[in-house]
């Protein structure tokens, strides 16, 4: 070895993954701190919200329609249910809900995808022949039909919407699949006899991580906006449990009346979708190696 | 045909002067040096040739001649004056125009530089239009006289092909073309004969040099193989870390070296090990027939025979089916007939027959060590798990292992966190070959593993792989299309040619005359560091072909 191999070794400090992400986290836009500051107050007001909200999900008071005061902070709804305590409870539904969705997509798109890239051949056609044909359908109509034959069970409504959405995973994961699964540290996994599942996971996957992960911030953004919009149309969540979509459909004729609170909700939503494509952006720039010229 | 020798040509007036030259990269959140106060003059005709190893600096130094700096990286301190005009005050948009028209650029890769949806005469022509120099007419009729005297076949019609559809010389002599067409003063040629097969590199580097000297252009030839700048360039430059080691004029700078660095570069090309006859063979390799999609023939009726503890090298141009011998060894391709057997038992053909203990005598080292190396793992990850999955090595004893094979290539144990990123390429191959011998193996293939790295790197490399072969009784079958290279390690050669063998033997046999006649062409197109060589074999060549005409 030649002596400035050695001089390299000593100048540079050991990296561990954990400095790596201090490194990157110090360095982050401001949009990006705003991002992960609010999407951390969401998910704890979600995990806390029987702690945190003033009354019971489903307490319901004299007074429908309630304008804003010290009791009710923001007022009531049409049954009389505090409208804060409905956003707090909300929140948990609402994100849990499309967190599990996109969980599950994700597991069977991203499964699927590379298992497609990996062998090619049948395999590949047949997967990729049936996710076209899912994706012919328009998916808000598809889901509104599925949802109508199955019913609208909380389980029903997560398993329609991560089929949907595992669509669109499934092809970004099988494109971004084919250029790793053709790389010799690949073939060399192959040379040493390794099986799929590990080929898959410790060769392939990683490799893949950083548009995964990106995209999963913005499927989960679409998933929520789905999740809204169907409880906006009636077939989504169903009363009484709290949730953003169904909570501006019932309080939607305040707005005639020039009062903001079923704004709250549709805030809560927008703001919640801003602050996560805030994060990926920042995720993708810095993993892409994009550079902004200096 | 006129040919006068490099040495001897008439030098014009001063055409480029950079002064105590800066220039930094920006990387690993912070800037670098990498060029640190070089000075360089080029008189008109004059060719200078720029030679270091990676990272010495030498491309970023060529595209500064022309006032540019890459992205990432800025010109930081020193002065560029091209012509008496000084590049660097001068508005961007008056560099650009300069650029194309009195400065052309011949880039490494060909490929990767022409457009692949535009036919080869547009794409020639587009800046002599573009900096309305001539008609489109009269541009076309000047570019076919170009590809004429760059040697092309099918000067009329060849510029209306697209790129994918000529070989990878006839491109490289296209894009030569394509620099030549506004006549600048001077061009920039970095490392123009790197990718191509040796064969080929010679028809180009002719090309290049008599067009260069019928123009009278000055040029800055960027390359990191000595024997082709001692063709080419006036006058050498050792680079260093960004700093000019040495400089002379060619004869000089051949004939005695001043500096200690300039002599280990001139002293790599001198390695040679003796042969050694085997006593038995390890690998048998029966009339093997191959081919993709069943279509095509790739090989063609092999028959190799690889002696246990020794080298073969397998030598040949690209698309001599060397790689896809490789690949119907390992059991990536099954073979259409033949049969292989290693130590005295017959292969499974395709890989999933074979059983682990199989697979673990036989491994692979790839020409990309960025490629052959899993970008998400450690060095410590890359090497022990050949140790946990053939051997079931785990723990304190898979521990002392990875430290005995970092030592073994001769690397420190501080590495073993390290992703491949933060390594050099050199260091990467060596733990491509850590992880080849953690699993023990009776055989590995070498697909031209040193062909991707510098000179020096490769002499190590090179000694690294001998050492171990006398260690352990390890055998080679070590692919390239360097004769370098296969002086340097082989004990039998095998040459191929369009995916059959021409001629197989010992080392000495086949390198001393007389040869095959595609031995003989292969042979004779290894550069040598006479700067006369190019001259002469040229003049050889045209005296056969005389006489053959005759």
């Amino acid at each position: 070895m030649t002596s400035t191999e050695h001089v390299v070794a000593v100048s540079r400090q050991r990296r561990t993954r954990a400095s790596r992400v201090k490194t990157a986290l110090k360095k982050a836009p401001f949009s990006a701190w705003f991002g992960i500051v609010v999407i951390l107050g969401y998910v704890f007001v979600a995990l806390l919200a029987p702690w945190i909200a003033p009354y019971g999900e489903t307490q319901v008071f004299t007074e429908a329609f309630a304008p804003w005061s010290q009791q009710f902070i923001v007022g009531t709804d049409q049954l009389g249910r505090d409208v804060l305590t409905r956003l707090i409870y909300g929140a948990r539904n609402t994100i849990g809900i499309a967190f599990a969705t996109t969980l599950l997509s994700f597991a069977v798109g991203v499964t699927l995808g590379l298992l497609a890239a990996m062998y090619r051949g049948w395999l590949d056609q047949i997967l990729s022949r049936v996710v076209d044909v899912l994706m012919s359908i328009p998916s808000l109509i598809f889901a509104l039909m599925l949802l109508s034959i199955f019913g609208s069970s909380v389980t029903s409504l997560i398993l329609i919407i991560a089929l949907l959405d595992s669509t669109r995973v499934f092809r970004l994961a099988r494109a971004v699949g084919l250029n790793v699964a053709v790389m010799e540290y690949v073939e060399a996994a192959q040379l040493r006899g390794e099986g799929p599942r590990w080929i898959l996971t410790k060769e392939i996957l990683p490799n893949v991580l950083p548009p995964l992960i990106a995209e999963f911030g913005l499927r989960f953004c679409f998933v929520f906006l789905t999740i809204a919009a169907l409880s906006f149309l009636g077939v989504g969540i169903q009363p009484p449990t709290a949730d953003w979509g169904s909570m501006v459909r019932e309080n939607a004729t305040l707005i005639t009346y020039g009062d903001i609170t079923p704004l709250l909700p549709a805030g809560a939503i927008a703001l919640l979708t801003v602050s996560v494509n805030f994060v990926v952006d920042w995720f993708l720039h810095a993993t892409s190696g994009l550079r902004d010229e200096k | 045909m006129k040919s006068k020798n490099s040495g001897q040509r008439e030098k014009g007036t001063k055409l480029l002067s950079i002064r105590d030259l800066y220039v930094e990269g920006f990387s690993d959140e912070r800037w670098h040096p990498i060029v640190r106060g070089v000075d360089l003059s080029l008189k008109r005709g004059e060719v200078l040739g720029l030679i270091g190893e990676s990272g010495a600096g030498k491309s970023t130094i060529g595209l500064a001649a022309m006032g540019y700096a890459k992205p990432g990286c800025r010109i930081t301190q020193g002065s560029i004056l091209f012509d008496g005009i000084d590049l660097l005050a001068m508005a961007e948009t008056a560099r650009r125009r300069l650029r194309g028209s009195r400065i052309a650029y011949v880039a490494q890769s060909a490929a990767a530089s022409f457009n692949p949806a535009h036919r080869l005469l547009d794409q020639t022509v587009e800046t002599v239009v573009a900096h309305g120099i001539a008609s489109r007419e009269a541009a076309n009729r000047d570019a076919i006289k170009l590809y004429r005297r760059l040697h092309l076949p099918d000067p009329d019609t060849i510029g209306f092909r697209y790129p994918h559809q000529v070989s990878g010389g006839q491109l490289q002599r296209a894009m030569t073309a394509m620099a030549m067409a506004c006549r600048p003063d001077l061009i920039v040629f970095d490392e123009p004969t790197t990718a191509l097969d040796v064969t080929t590199q010679v028809e180009v580097l002719a090309s290049i040099r008599k067009i260069v000297e019928e123009f009278n252009t000055a040029a800055i030839y960027v390359t990191h193989d000595l024997a082709v700048v001692a063709q080419m360039a006036d006058r050498i430059m050792v680079l260093r870390h960004g700093r000019t080691v040495e400089e002379a004029e060619t004869r000089q700078m051949l004939a005695a070296p001043a500096e200690d660095y300039t002599r280990t570069l001139w002293a790599v090309r001198k390695l040679a090990k003796p042969e050694v006859p085997a006593a038995d063979h390890l690998l048998t390799i029966d009339n093997i027939t191959a081919a993709y999609a069943g279509k095509v023939k790739v090989l063609q009726d092999v028959s190799i025979k690889v002696p246990r503890g020794r080298t073969v090298a397998v030598v040949g141009e690209s698309g001599s089916g060397k790689s896809t011998l490789a690949r119907v060894i390992t059991g990536l391709l099954s073979p259409v007939s033949g049969s292989i057997s290693f130590a005295g038992h017959r292969l499974p053909r395709t890989l999933k027959e074979r059983p682990k203990d199989i697979l673990r005598r036989i491994q692979m080292i790839y020409q990309m060590p960025d490629n052959a190396l899993n970008p998400r793992q450690t060095v410590e990850e890359v090497i022990s798990r050949p140790l946990e999955f053939y051997l079931g090595l785990k723990g304190a004893a898979c521990d002392r292992r990875v430290g005995e094979l970092m030592h073994m290539i001769e690397m420190d144990e501080s590495f073993l966190d390290r992703l491949p990123g933060e390594l050099s390429g050199g260091q990467k191959q060596r733990i491509c070959i850590a992880r080849a011998l953690a699993a023990n193996p009776e055989l590995i293939i070498c697909d031209e593993v040193t062909s991707a790295l510098d000179q020096i790197v490769q002499e190590e490399i090179l000694k690294l792989l001998m050492r171990l072969q006398q260690e352990f009784g390890v055998s080679y079958i070590f692919i390239t299309h360097d004769i370098a290279t296969v002086r340097a390690i082989a004990d039998e050669i095998v040459v191929m040619h369009q995916g059959k063998v021409v001629e197989q033997g010992l080392k000495t046999e086949i390198l001393t005359p007389p040869h095959a006649p595609y031995t003989e062409l292969l042979l004779s197109s290894v550069p040598e560091m006479d700067p006369d060589w190019l001259t002469k074999l040229l003049e050889t060549r045209e005296r056969k072909r005389v006489g053959a005409a005759n």
